[in-house]
């Protein structure tokens, strides 16, 4: 508890990219109600703070954090592990926290491959192939920066979780609801949901919230979006061969990209009893391919270029598999 | 969870290590895995580890029902063979020591460890793991009750073949009704189209005929000849099958089969069904004499007095106005507890190996035509002549394996053509006296009598020539080829290549299943082999059985076969009805998937996939139901689920999961994930 008897508010930013952020700023006058309930205790994109100040802080003196990013280097493993000892309760926030999102499919790829793609080819402008050094000295003394891991993990995978709000980034009147609620909370007109619970979703898949016409599933043919000529605006995408992560992915987002003509990415996570989300879809898709011809089914298969980007986009950290074996062995490819 | 974490949870198992004989024991050290099970699986709440010689006796089961009762287990793990042979042994077993049947578990330490692997250290160490991952998974399990069914008495028995025709009159004679439909307008099926049988060379008609009377005036079975199934809904016990009967134009309770319709029809049509191509019909008909029923039916497409609007000679001149040219196909719906499926075969077109000339050279035949013209009732009144008509042929060559046994059509075997060209053979030497060639690649006379039956060719002197045919062509080259058709062929016992010069060439075409054979079998809920024949719900111990209760298979639609191995299944199908219709009532599985409906989004991937056609989707509510009593358990829309909103009994994820880790806790150190670089 704060001088002014506020009780702390924290956010993070691990490895992500500042979207989660920007999601929070984006519930408008909203946020007075933080600050109204909440003292601001430590939140480096909207105002200075210093680690040791949080070092500094009793263990479980800041009431709820808000941690968005994967882990992906030694910094933001510091950091979760500081938070998750000073706060009392930790909230995976965003996609990248729960699951990994666009920051966990580099776990396709060995480090060496990463930075060989960040700072030798085409698109980066480096004649003398510098690369970032962990240590490097200056006349004034020897400088560091944190070590890179040879994966990301999800912040579950490093410290215990209390509860997930997933979504990239997760929808605002989601982030409203769960602040409501919290300061319910704290004004002892609600009980906090049980541990593990995943905070702003449905019960559902996207399809439950989504007002396209279904039929019975049958795919003769895999299209990719830009190649589509004209997109019925009425039927299922998946029926019109444009691959849509919507049936496995958590309903919450008021089917926002379906209403919009593009295929649901799968931002919001796995639906409550989906394990492994990649695989759930492939088996579902693959379900309904509509051939008994393995030639055609081959051909209709070529039809999806990216399974990996397609199927793990959001996931593959926190999927069963959770890595290349490349890169889980630290190894080059 | 990790071991340390795994508890007991209160939970007391009694693990049971099968040596099977030397079947397990001889690769898996099974004393020192039943100790290991008591003590090192002891904080996992294991209190009994034994093993046994044979867990399968009864006295092995006693062993289990005894510690359930002397020693308080509440869960059992049996390791042995594949639950697929003794998961119900060794479920009836804990249920006799006062358990839920289902609170038993099976790791395959037979099929799945001791018959695939040679080294007996590592065979252990898998055995543990086996062991280890069905101890966590029975601790998820729960007691389950089975459903109980009631059975309707009536069969619907679909196919008039011998097949059919065997198990309608089985039932029908135990006093329990029958339907039986057929889509032509005759029962009988390929054997009317017979002229001898192999190898006894009885007259086919004469032995089927008298079956095919008694089931026409049979008092139990309704014949619906000329009727299709348009739709099976419900399940075992209580089928509601929708049947369309086809107009035929006749009034059969005023039809006596005197004949004089298709006498006097002046509309001559190629009989491509039961002649085969070789003979005529009317456009009002029977396929045979003694078709059964009697009625005739009209042949919609070709009569003249649908095609042009007058004729209606067939009327004129009925004597008891019995023909109906206003009729319309008539739906209707029968309620039956168990359905046999014998629906029979196509034979293998010989037009697509056009190299032996089938439909181009006037003297190739096939097997089929072959019978036809042989028939003392077929289009040659039993001459075996040229396709002129007249011209006794001199010599003929008789090709094994049309179409079966090679790798561009059927790799199967169609089991039935090595007999058929024998018989053919026999027929031509009593017939003609021509000279017989007969090109097979093995000869498999394996039944009773059948091996005799080839002696017997053999010294009626039908000259043998190992080797496939390779073309039938007109083309003559050596002298003594004009005229003829020349079987090339490379004899691979003389070990050169044969030109042999024959008038008649007979195809011995393959079996090969209904074009509409997947049609058929997704309608009924069973399903088919990669080659399109039904399958079995176990090829050797329950050959007639499916997937889905309460329907059962008889005759060629399971795969070639010959009369008595057919008759075999007819009345094995039978007797299975006839023990389900005693009993009643059925006890079914209770493994079956459920919907969670507020996880269920509606989005209808699971929609088509069932194959007893479980899954309906409701408009209403948007969601996807399934219903229980047709679902078999297999798991197909289990695993489809994109939302993980269905769940099947006895494979929840929280068992399926709970055996992975105990799987893996034992194998697997767990690895912390890589050090930074």
């Amino acid at each position: 508890m704060s001088e002014n008897g506020k009780p702390k508010f924290a956010m993070y930013w691990a490895a992500s990219c500042g979207g989660c952020e920007i999601a929070v700023l984006n519930i408008h006058e909203r946020i007075l109600d933080v600050d109204a309930n909440f003292e601001v205790a430590f939140w480096p994109v909207a105002m200075d703070a210093k680690y040791k100040d949080v070092e500094a802080m009793q263990d479980g003196e800041i009431l709820l954090t808000l941690f968005n990013g994967g882990i992906r280097n030694e910094e933001n493993e510091h950091i979760a592990k500081l938070l998750r000892k000073k706060s009392q309760l930790l909230v995976a926030f965003g996609s990248c926290a729960n699951e990994g999102c666009i920051p966990g499919l580099a776990n396709l790829s060995p480090m060496e491959a990463l930075f060989e793609t960040a700072y030798h080819t085409a698109s980066t402008e480096n004649p003398e192939g510098i690369l970032p050094q962990y240590e490097y000295d200056v006349p004034e003394g020897t400088i560091t920066i944190p070590t890179m891991y040879p994966v990301l993990r999800t912040l579950d995978q490093v410290v215990d979780v209390d509860y997930y709000i997933p979504g990239c980034p997760p929808e605002s009147h989601q982030i409203e609801a769960v602040i409501d609620a919290v300061i319910a909370v704290l004004k002892g007109e609600a009980e906090l949901p049980p541990k593990g619970t995943v905070l702003g979703v449905g019960t559902s898949t996207v399809c439950d919230e989504c007002s396209r016409k279904r039929d019975v599933k049958k795919i003769k043919q895999f299209v990719r979006i830009q190649d589509v000529e004209r997109i019925d605006p009425e039927i299922c995408l998946l029926e019109q061969g444009i691959l849509c992560n919507g049936p496995a992915t958590a309903s919450g987002c008021t089917a926002l990209c379906p209403a919009a003509g593009a295929p649901c990415a799968g931002c919001y996570g796995p639906a409550n009893g989906v394990i492994d989300y990649g695989a759930r879809m492939m088996a579902s898709v693959a379900s309904v391919i509509d051939s008994r011809d393995p030639d055609e089914i081959d051909a209709i298969l070529d039809g999806l270029v990216d399974p990996a980007g397609s199927f793990y986009r959001f996931n593959l950290a926190h999927s069963l598999l959770h890595t290349g074996q490349a890169s889980w062995n630290g190894k080059g490819s | 969870m990790t071991g340390e974490e795994a508890q007991t949870n209160g939970h007391r198992i009694g693990v049971y290590v099968c040596h099977c004989g030397t079947n397990i024991a001889g690769v898996v050290d099974v004393e020192h895995v039943s100790e290991w099970a008591k003590d090192a699986l002891g904080d996992r709440g294991v209190v009994v580890g034994k093993d046994y010689k044979f867990m399968c006796s009864d006295l092995g089961q006693e062993l289990i029902q005894k510690d359930i009762e002397r020693e308080g287990l509440d869960r059992v793990v049996v390791a042995a063979c594949s639950p697929h042979l003794h998961e119900k042994t060794f479920r009836n077993a804990t249920e006799r020591g006062g358990l839920n049947p289902y609170l038993c578990e099976m790791a395959s330490i037979r099929e799945q460890v001791s018959w695939v692997h040679t080294n007996k250290a590592i065979a252990t160490e898998k055995a543990k793991a086996m062991i280890s991952g069905a101890v966590e998974r029975v601790k998820e399990h729960e007691s389950l009750e089975p459903f109980r069914v009631p059975i309707e008495e009536a069969t619907l028995i679909v196919g008039g073949g011998i097949a059919g025709i065997q198990s309608a009159l089985e039932i029908a004679n135990a006093g329990h009704p029958v339907y039986l439909v057929e889509r032509e307008p005759s029962i009988g099926g390929h054997m009317a189209q017979f002229d001898k049988t192999f190898p006894t060379l009885d007259c086919s008609a004469c032995i089927l005929t008298p079956r095919m009377s008694e089931v026409g005036v049979h008092p139990n079975i309704e014949l619906l000849t000329w009727s299709e199934v348009e739709k099976v809904e419900g399940y075992v016990g209580n089928f509601a099958v929708t049947i369309r009967k086809k107009a035929s134009y006749v009034i059969n309770e005023d039809c006596t089969g005197c004949g004089i319709c298709w006498q006097k029809c002046p509309k001559k049509v190629i009989d491509d069904k039961f002649e085969v191509g070789l003979g005529y019909r009317k456009a009002i008909y029977t396929p045979f004499e003694q078709a059964v029923p009697k009625y005739p039916v009209i042949d919609h497409d070709n009569c003249t007095y649908f095609e042009k609007g007058s004729c209606k000679a067939c009327e004129k001149f009925c004597p008891t106005e019995a023909i109906n040219f206003e009729d319309e196909d008539e739906v209707i719906t029968v309620n039956v507890g168990n359905i046999v499926l014998a629906t029979g075969y196509d034979l293998f077109d010989a037009r697509r190996i056009p190299q032996y000339g089938y439909g181009r050279l006037a003297n190739v035949f096939t097997s089929l035509e072959f019978e036809r013209m042989t028939n003392a009732a077929g289009p040659t009144d039993g001459d075996i002549v040229l396709r002129d008509g007249v011209t006794a042929p001199k010599s003929v060559g008789i090709v094994h394996c049309v179409g079966s046994r090679d790798r561009n059509f059927n790799n199967y075997c169609s089991s039935i053509c090595c007999m058929q060209s024998l018989k053919f053979a026999h027929l031509v030497h009593e017939r003609t006296g021509a000279e017989v060639f007969n090109f097979y690649i093995d000869i498999r006379t394996p039944a009773k009598e059948y091996d005799e039956f080839y002696q017997r060719v053999l010294d009626e002197g039908t000259r043998f020539v190992r080797g496939r045919v390779a073309e039938v062509t007109d083309a003559a080259r050596l002298p003594g080829e004009e005229g003829k058709l020349i079987v090339q062929v490379e004899d691979t016992l003389a070990g050169q290549q044969r030109r042999i010069p024959v008038d008649m060439v007979i195809l011995s075409a393959a079996l090969e299943p209904r074009t509409d054979a997947y049609e058929t079998a997704k309608k009924f809920g069973i399903a088919c082999s990669a080659n399109g024949w039904f399958t079995e719900k176990h090829p050797k111990l329950d050959p007639v059985a499916t997937m889905t209760e309460g329907v059962f298979i008889a005759g060629c639609s399971t795969g070639p076969k010959d009369i008595p191995a057919t008759v075999s299944q007819g009345s094995a199908a039978a007797a299975r009805i006839l023990s389900y219709i005693e009993m009643g009532e059925l006890a079914l599985e209770p493994v079956r998937a459920t919907v969670i409906a507020e996880q269920c989004s509606g989005c209808r991937i699971c929609n088509d996939l069932c194959p007893f056609n479980a899954i309906s989707y409701d408009a209403e509510t948007e969601l996807s139901e399934i219903n229980i009593a047709l679902c078999q358990g297999c798991g197909t829309c289990v695993a489809a689920c994109p939302a993980g909103a269905i769940t099947g009994t006895g494979f929840s994820n929280e068992q399926v999961l709970a055996q992975i880790e105990g799987l893996l806790m034992l194998n697997v150190e767990p690895q912390p994930v890589a050090e930074p670089a």
